[in-house]
């Protein structure tokens, strides 16, 4: 047994006041969670502290909260843990998590400040705010980019489930189903399965960046659900989904891969994974995107496989026009647009910091021979593991086909 | 008044195929539920579901299995329905979009559970009921205009009308405390078990027998209360779930000496008998002082390839590795029974027909009975698939022949007089509920658990008892309407106490052991004088014992061995 401070971001809807923190300290096991030490708070001291939670073993998705400004489960977070990291926090910067939170409460910035500005908390009756001078309280908080009922209760159906909803959640087989069961590729189920673990928490869209920008971002879950059907092959719109959410301002190409809902996810679902995914299907449609993304992305691959070092130039031609092969020149559609980014070109042309050079297509130097073949190793091993992004299938901390853990390093989760 | 043919308490598996079944029929649907649908228990189901698909297998077999596992307490009649409906129930699944594991065919494939004579359960990783919870709740969505959702809605009472037929509900929205007054033709109990009663426990914060209790005091006849699962393999103090899928892809269970002790008890079967069997032998070992120190025994993953574990077990490997500290896949894990599942509950028939006409229950909250003494692993999915759907559908054709009947305003005044006056309690007027639903559930676990007798059960209800008065000064601090998830606690303390009073007398009146319930008094099972049902009705004294028959069609029972 161990004691904590937990420091809760409280709003009572009833009361007529804004939000307020309020300190609570539980005495509980570290390998406890801060759901747990929530729930201890609630059971002895204040049963008005409102929280959704069900199932305390990260099933059901009800509890997402934002613990030291990480969104995640209040359930799956050991407390022993936000401890040390609520210290780590304040260690580095000084500060708290909850001095350093973003406001969210629109309904009394001032009351907000009041605290900020003492750094003190006004305890509720019977509460006893006392933070050790040794121990940082662990900062707990309502989910971001939802608005927030009462505590850290938000309003989940407004936000998470209309975007759910616009991703159109149900399989779309086309004519009578077969007698028996669809006979499909074995892989493709594990495959989307990673997608299925989704126990809609709203961690992911909580901690989206995106949708912090633009509200009408379709966002990580509901886009992570597209894929579930866009991947199953008894799915018969495929190319209608994949239109729809290349075309929608606020679909596939709204991502700025920050990899904030992959930290985020408790069930290993990693959103941004499925976004790609879907950008790359979308790609291989032949659609086009208005960021020419996976054009980018296959002129990237390209560029340095050839080169081993980045002809920026020659990036934005090849994006545009696509197709050299073997020799890597120019070609003329590729020159115009070219020159339409020359505006984006002219100023560092000159402040001097691009040469001439490096700003025509393919002028600029290669790697020498003996070390692309570094490069071209690298190439053969991705290739080599091309479906590992699956935990279905990889495992996460490597599995017996890569016995050297070197997959872990690749793809971790928070 | 919002009005709906068919109104559906509960939006787990049982409840959602029943909302889908009925709106199939054509009549208009609501569905209440106190938390959002796919935060519903079914979730937690993880290893599979049964059906007898393969053409080797045969529908007769998972009967007789099932039967067998029941300790012959499972009336046959519904044992039959179930087998039977079940594969096609499993690909109508899979026709919606269950992301069922495939074998090299792209074919559906199947793993081994507990009890089963064949491999004949299918699954999806070892997240099944939450898979297809969710691609349920994609068909709710789909179908919206037929099928209304009251998300977080939750019911506090039955309405009936002149005649004693279920009319209506009492709702509240937890959202903002408006009460409100549902009518209905047919109003289907779907809210699954009340594992809260113990602790630990497997089950989620939400299974407190709610459907069981509003049931009971509406005058339904409750079966079988005594019949409580004990899962084998939990977590010592959380009581978090291990999938018997882990047994099933191969997993062994060691005592601290290192004995594959289920060669004792089952030596057929092993780790793979039935689950009363397992955690008896499980807590055999551990009261003889062959456990290990925090009262437990090992369950070995690590024969279980790895690549097989990350594939079909790995929600396994993250409730190790978050809540226990342990890598399945290189060390044994500490387990040992916990409360996992009620058996008995609502007394209904195959069509999921209380004994209150218009009101119908299926899933856990329902005792048809298929799965009498002891349930087997992956029979509950099903279970609340088949009799959901069968509910729905006869709840509709009911709402179809008859008009809606007034429900009398009174039930709502009276549910309203009663927030009332727990909103209203003093601070200090009595105990917290949250002391009162502690000793509750230590209580139960410690008294009316795997091994029980006479004197323990007969203590835990005088527990029972005095928590029932003392429940009624216990106090909250909420006073609130928006979210009042104290009083909430408070009316679900009161469902409770009702399921564990229950339980008690039923289990105090069985002098034998059958299925879950083991009475050290009475170690035998006693064919002649208890192969019948315990059926309770409520009365202002408690619960009044009748039995009903046992119905066997071509299965006499025998001795049970593994």
């Amino acid at each position: 047994m161990a004691e904590y401070t937990i420091k809760v971001r409280r709003f009572q809807p009833e009361s007529g006041e804004g939000p307020y923190w309020e300190e609570f300290n539980v005495d509980l096991d570290p390998s406890l969670s801060v759901l747990d030490g929530l729930l201890q708070a609630k059971d002895k001291e204040d049963g008005s502290l409102a929280v959704r939670c069900s199932c305390r073993a990260a099933i059901c998705g009800s509890c997402g909260m934002k613990i030291n400004g990480q969104s995640g489960l209040g359930c799956k977070t050991q407390i022993g843990e936000a401890q040390e990291q609520a210290n780590k926090m304040k260690g580095a910067t000084g500060v708290t998590a909850a001095e350093a939170s973003s406001p969210i409460g629109a309904q009394a910035p001032e009351a907000q400040d009041a605290v900020r500005a003492t750094g003190q908390v006004e305890a509720g009756p019977g509460t006893t705010a006392v933070t050790t001078a040794t121990e940082a309280p662990i900062v707990i908080e309502p989910m971001g980019n939802m608005p927030v009922i009462k505590d850290l209760i938000t309003d989940m159906e407004s936000t998470h489930w209309t975007k759910i909803r616009r991703v159109t959640p149900w399989l779309l087989p086309h004519g009578e189903p077969p007698e028996r069961e669809y006979i499909v590729e074995p892989e493709s189920m594990i495959d989307i399965t990673q997608s299925m673990a989704c126990i809609q928490c709203g961690a992911c869209v909580s901690s989206c960046l995106s949708m912090e920008a633009d509200p009408g971002f379709i966002g990580p879950a509901a886009l992570a659900k597209a894929y579930r059907f866009v991947g199953d092959p008894r799915d018969a719109e495929t190319q209608e989904r994949l239109h729809d959410l290349a075309e929608d301002p606020h679909g596939i190409y709204d991502c700025t891969h920050c990899f904030s809902c992959i930290d985020a996810c408790p069930k290993g679902v990693a959103p941004m994974d499925q976004i790609m995914r879907l950008r790359r299907k979308a790609g291989e449609e032949g659609i086009e995107d208005p960021n020419a993304g996976h054009a980018h992305e296959v002129a990237f691959v390209k560029v340095i496989e050839k080169k081993g070092l980045l002809d920026e130039a020659l990036l934005v031609q090849e994006s545009y026009a696509p197709g050299i092969k073997g020799k890597l020149k120019p070609s003329k559609r590729g020159l115009t647009e070219t020159i339409k980014s020359l505006p984006t070109i002219l100023r560092p042309l000159r402040k001097r910091k691009v040469k001439l050079r490096q700003a025509i297509p393919g002028l600029h130097h290669g790697l020498p021979k003996e070390e692309m073949n570094d490069v071209k190793s690298i190439y053969e091993h991705a290739e080599e593991h091309n479906e590992e992004l699956n935990l279905y299938i990889r495992g996460e901390e490597g599995d017996d086909a890569q016995p050297d853990g070197a997959a872990a390093e690749e793809v971790t989760n928070g | 008044m919002p009005s709906h043919d068919v109104l559906v308490i509960g939006a787990g598996l049982a409840g959602q195929r029943a909302a889908l079944a009925a709106a199939e029929e054509g009549v208009s649907v609501g569905i209440i539920s106190k938390v959002h649908p796919v935060r519903s228990h079914s979730n937690a189901a993880q290893g599979g579901i049964n059906a007898a698909l393969n053409p080797g297998d045969s529908w007769e077999s998972h009967a007789f299995d099932t039967i067998k596992g029941s300790d012959y307490l499972g009336d046959q009649d519904a044992v039959e329905i179930m087998t039977r409906e079940a594969p096609e129930e499993i690909l109508h699944l899979e026709h919606l979009g269950v992301t069922f594991h495939r074998n090299e065919e792209g074919k559906l494939g199947t793993r081994a559970f507990g009890g089963a004579s064949a491999a004949r359960t299918y699954y999806v990783a070892d997240i099944t009921g939450q898979a297809i919870m969710h691609v349920l709740y994609e068909q709710l969505m789909k179908y919206s205009e037929q099928i209304a959702r009251y998300e977080e809605w939750f019911c506090s009472s039955l309405a009936l009308d002149e005649n004693g037929e279920c009319c209506g509900v009492v709702t509240r929205n937890v959202a903002d405390g408006q009460m409100e007054l549902f009518q209905a033709k047919s109003v289907i109990l779907c809210t699954g078990g009340n594992g809260q009663v113990w602790r630990p426990t497997t089950n989620a914060l939400i299974c407190t027998g709610d459907g069981i209790a509003m049931a009971y005091r509406a005058g339904a006849k409750l079966m079988d209360m005594e019949m409580i699962q004990y899962h084998p393999t939990t977590l010592a103090g959380k009581g978090f779930l291990i999938t018997e899928g882990a047994r099933g892809e191969g997993a062994h269970l060691l005592n601290a000496n290192g004995e594959r002790f289920m060669e004792k008890y089952a030596p057929n079967k092993m780790e793979l008998a039935s689950r009363d069997v397992v955690s008896r032998a499980e807590q055999t070992e551990i009261n003889e002082g062959r456990g290990f120190p925090d009262g437990t025994v090992a369950l070995d993953i690590t024969v279980v390839p790895k690549k097989r574990v990350h594939e079909a077990l790995r929600e396994i490997v993250l409730v190790g590795r978050d809540f226990a500290g342990v890598d399945i896949t290189r060390e044994p894990i500490h387990i040992k029974p916990g409360n996992h599942y009620t058996m008995g509950g609502v007394k209904t028939d195959v069509d999921g027909r209380t004994d209150i006409p218009g009101l119908y229950s299926a899933g856990e909250t329902a005792c048809v009975s298929v799965h009498g003494g002891n349930r087997l692993g992956a029979n509950s999915l099903l279970d609340t698939l088949i009799f959901g759907k069968r509910s729905g559908k006869d709840a509709a054709a009911r709402a179809k022949r008859t008009d809606y009947a007034r429900p009398s305003k009174q039930v709502l005044e009276e549910e309203e007089n009663l927030i009332a006056d727990i909103v209203g309690r003093e601070k200090g007027s009595g105990r917290r509920i949250s002391e009162i639903k502690l000793e509750l559930g230590q209580t139960m676990d410690g008294k009316v658990a795997v091994f029980r007798d006479e004197a323990g059960i007969t203590e835990a209800l005088e527990i029972v008892r005095r928590l029932k008065e003392e429940a009624k000064t216990a106090y909250i601090d909420d006073h609130g309407s928006v979210f009042n998830q104290d009083l909430i606690a408070a009316i679900e303390l009161g469902y409770m106490l009702d399921n564990a009073e229950c339980t008690c007398v039923a289990a105090l009146e069985r002098k034998e052991s059958r299925g879950a319930q083991y009475r050290t008094d009475y170690p035998e099972r006693n064919d002649e004088e208890w192969l019948k049902h315990i059926d309770l009705e409520r009365t202002d004294d408690g619960p009044e014992l009748s039995y009903s028959e046992v119905t066997i069609t071509q299965w006499e029972p025998q001795e049970r061995t593994y």
